[in-house]
């Protein structure tokens, strides 16, 4: 008598048609197996405009949904990339060096080869030793949990403290962006066992993988694809139900639902680890299609505009989060990326790498003042009026 | 008559003011009560206290028939324990249907993995229909909390409350801002209620309280001045000078 979860939400049958669609015309036309209409470094900006629209979904969980103005979400999709880049880069550096050793007369011992790889690595920040933390760089298995793990503890530890002391609004926001500073601060240091500034590099190219990019770039597109499907299917999932009626009313009201008898902060600690770990999980297949990571990647300012994004979408609408990541992900990239022409003023010419972010701010601005339900509302509006029309009213 | 709850000797002060002094008091496990008294009594701190709000400088507030303290415990643990808070300003779920408000509030097990994977049964459904009529929501259901009037929000609060089968229910002000007719229907609502469990009407309006037909405890400076039906403490000398004389 139940009907399936599906059923009850047609939208998310759409999305996840329209991700297959769009998918499947990008492969068509890519250059490792189509038409070579789209090139490979467009194919990994889409891959990577992907993993922006999980972070946003989980962005707009944590925001439209529960109330919470996280603006520190970065940096959990920072350190799920830091996470799966000390594999990557430990795995091919070991191959390289595994490969040139083997010239020599000599079969190379098995702490040479690690005191090479170190070298190799810790090079540019003056060591050659093993940070600690790379303890468990060379087993992938490993590595892929820590990249839920670590993530997932930072965000369960720091939103114990923050939510048990009743830090709510303002107040946990800017601890929030204090989090994600701290974090990129220390990062920054040659010490920190990450390489400091020059963070990790090359993780474009995949250990013991011949396959060219043009390959590698889809295979990550896929894989970008079918996270967001997932996450999208399980944020769907979870605000569907009881627990999503909760977390509404934490972000409408939050009195009434601890005095209803629900344990406030449980619930703010159980969706704001949940969405760090599908932030995590966006960024780890995010820097692979980047090639590089670096502390500047989790500066605050990021995760600023990842609340940007939801907003101009449409907070409390996952189809919201997901259009307004990927429409003013790609927007960026065209402005600052030098391609839209210049507009000559006769007076003054705009030149939009400047002047981008001018515009973002005011469109943040427009959509704050006057529509505050942002791209998704307009969805909305049509839907009803298409509806309304069917029923004939 | 068995106790539900005893408030004894507590006070509480703010920047030195005492809103609550020495204020001991007990309630029945099924009894209808009204607390009245002038603005800055001590009213809704009383209620502060009782649903873990706030915390007393000293005092106990001994609960059930277990006689456990509620001063140890957090506010959710106490409205678990089963006492029902409802605000002055109607607070609902305004974004959200009155099916899904009242659902929310049903008592079910409130851990959110628990409620991760619950979906309504038919039997819980049908709980929502019942308290639905109980309130006369009815024909109300499906439709978003937040276009409600102000009397069906306050009475789909109430709803809520019953929702959780508390044994204790703290009512603040609920007949504020409503019509004649809609304070009737609030009025049945709040007898039928009292038939159960024990129910805690604060209220300013004395025409309200004596429709309630109720013993009723007058607060002043944060004690109890005097305590009895309304005729007789609206007799009472010390009633009239601090409260109805002026």
């Amino acid at each position: 008598m139940q009907r399936s979860f599906i059923a009850r939400n047609p939208s998310v049958l759409i999305f996840l048609s329209l991700l297959a669609l769009f998918t499947l015309v990008v492969t068509v036309l890519s250059e490792g197996v189509g038409s070579g209409l789209i090139s490979t470094s467009f194919i990994k900006t889409l891959g990577k405009t992907l993993c922006l629209c999980l972070i946003a979904v989980a962005m707009d969980l944590i925001w439209g949904f529960a109330g919470i103005l996280s603006l520190g979400h970065f940096a959990f999709f920072g350190l799920g990339g830091y996470m799966i880049g000390m594999w990557l880069m430990y795995e091919r550096t070991r191959l390289i060096v595994v490969d040139s050793l083997s010239q020599t007369e000599i079969p190379p011992t098995e702490a040479e080869v690690v005191d090479a790889i170190g070298t190799q690595i810790f090079g540019v920040v003056g060591s050659s030793e093993f940070p600690l933390i790379w303890g468990f760089a060379d087993s992938l298995t490993l590595q892929l949990m820590l990249v839920v793990l670590v993530p997932g503890l930072l965000a369960l530890v720091f939103g114990w403290l923050a939510f048990r002391s009743r830090v709510t609004g303002v107040y946990l926001s800017i601890l929030t962006q204090a989090m994600t500073l701290a974090l990129a601060l220390y990062l920054f240091q040659n010490d920190s066992g990450l390489r400091g500034n020059n963070g990790l590099s090359g993780l474009q190219n995949l250990p013991g993988v011949t396959a060219s990019q043009d390959l590698v770039s889809l295979w990550f597109l896929w894989a970008s694809a079918f996270a967001l499907g997932a996450g999208y299917l399980l944020a769907a999932w979870v605000v569907s139900g009881k627990f999503g009626s909760v977390i509404r009313g934490i972000r409408d009201n939050e009195a009434r639902v601890r005095f209803l008898g629900y344990s406030v902060e449980a619930y703010k600690l159980a969706i704001f680890t949940l969405t760090a770990c599908i932030a995590a999980i966006a960024g780890a297949l995010y820097y692979p299609q980047a090639g590089i990571i670096n502390p500047a990647e989790i500066a605050p300012i990021a995760s600023i505009y990842l609340a940007v994004w939801v907003a101009i979408g449409g907070r409390g609408r996952l189809y919201g989060a997901v259009i307004g990541a990927a429409f003013v992900s790609l927007l960026s990239t065209w402005f600052t990326g030098g391609q839209a022409p210049d507009l000559p003023l006769g007076f003054y010419t705009v030149k939009w790498v400047d002047w981008w972010l001018v515009l973002l701010g005011l469109s943040f601005v427009a959509v704050t003042l006057f529509a505050p339900k942002g791209i998704g509302g307009l969805i909305d509006l049509i839907a009803q009026r298409a509806s309304k029309k069917e029923t004939g009213q | 008559m068995s106790m539900l709850l005893e408030v004894s000797g507590v006070s509480v002060s703010f920047d030195g003011f005492k809103a609550i002094n020495n204020l001991s008091f007990n309630i029945g496990s099924a009894e209808l009560r009204a607390i009245i008294g002038p603005n800055g009594a001590g009213k809704t701190t009383f209620m502060d206290i009782v649903t873990g709000k706030t915390r007393p400088d000293e005092g106990r507030v001994i609960w059930g028939e277990k006689s456990v303290s509620l001063l140890k415990m957090s506010e959710a643990q106490i409205a678990q324990s089963g006492v029902g808070r409802k605000f002055q300003k109607p607070t609902v779920f305004e974004d959200q249907t009155v099916q899904e408000n009242l659902l929310v509030a049903l008592k079910k097990p409130r851990g959110w993995l628990a409620v991760l994977g619950y979906r309504p049964t038919v039997e819980d459904l049908g709980r929502v229909d019942a308290l639905a009529e109980e309130i006369g929501l009815t024909d109300q259901l499906s439709r978003l909390a937040g276009e409600l009037s102000h009397g069906q929000k306050q009475w789909l609060e109430i709803g809520m409350l019953l929702a959780q089968e508390p044994r204790l229910l703290l009512v603040d002000e609920p007949a504020a801002g409503m019509t004649v007719t809609e304070r009737q229907h609030t009025t049945d609502i709040l007898v039928e209620a009292a038939k159960t469990r024990a129910v805690v009407v604060v209220e300013h309006d004395m025409e309200f309280v004596r429709r309630l037909n109720c013993k009723v405890t007058v607060l002043h400076e944060g004690s109890v001045l005097a305590e009895g039906s309304l005729d007789h403490v609206t007799a009472n000398q010390d009633v009239i000078d601090v409260y109805l004389g002026r």
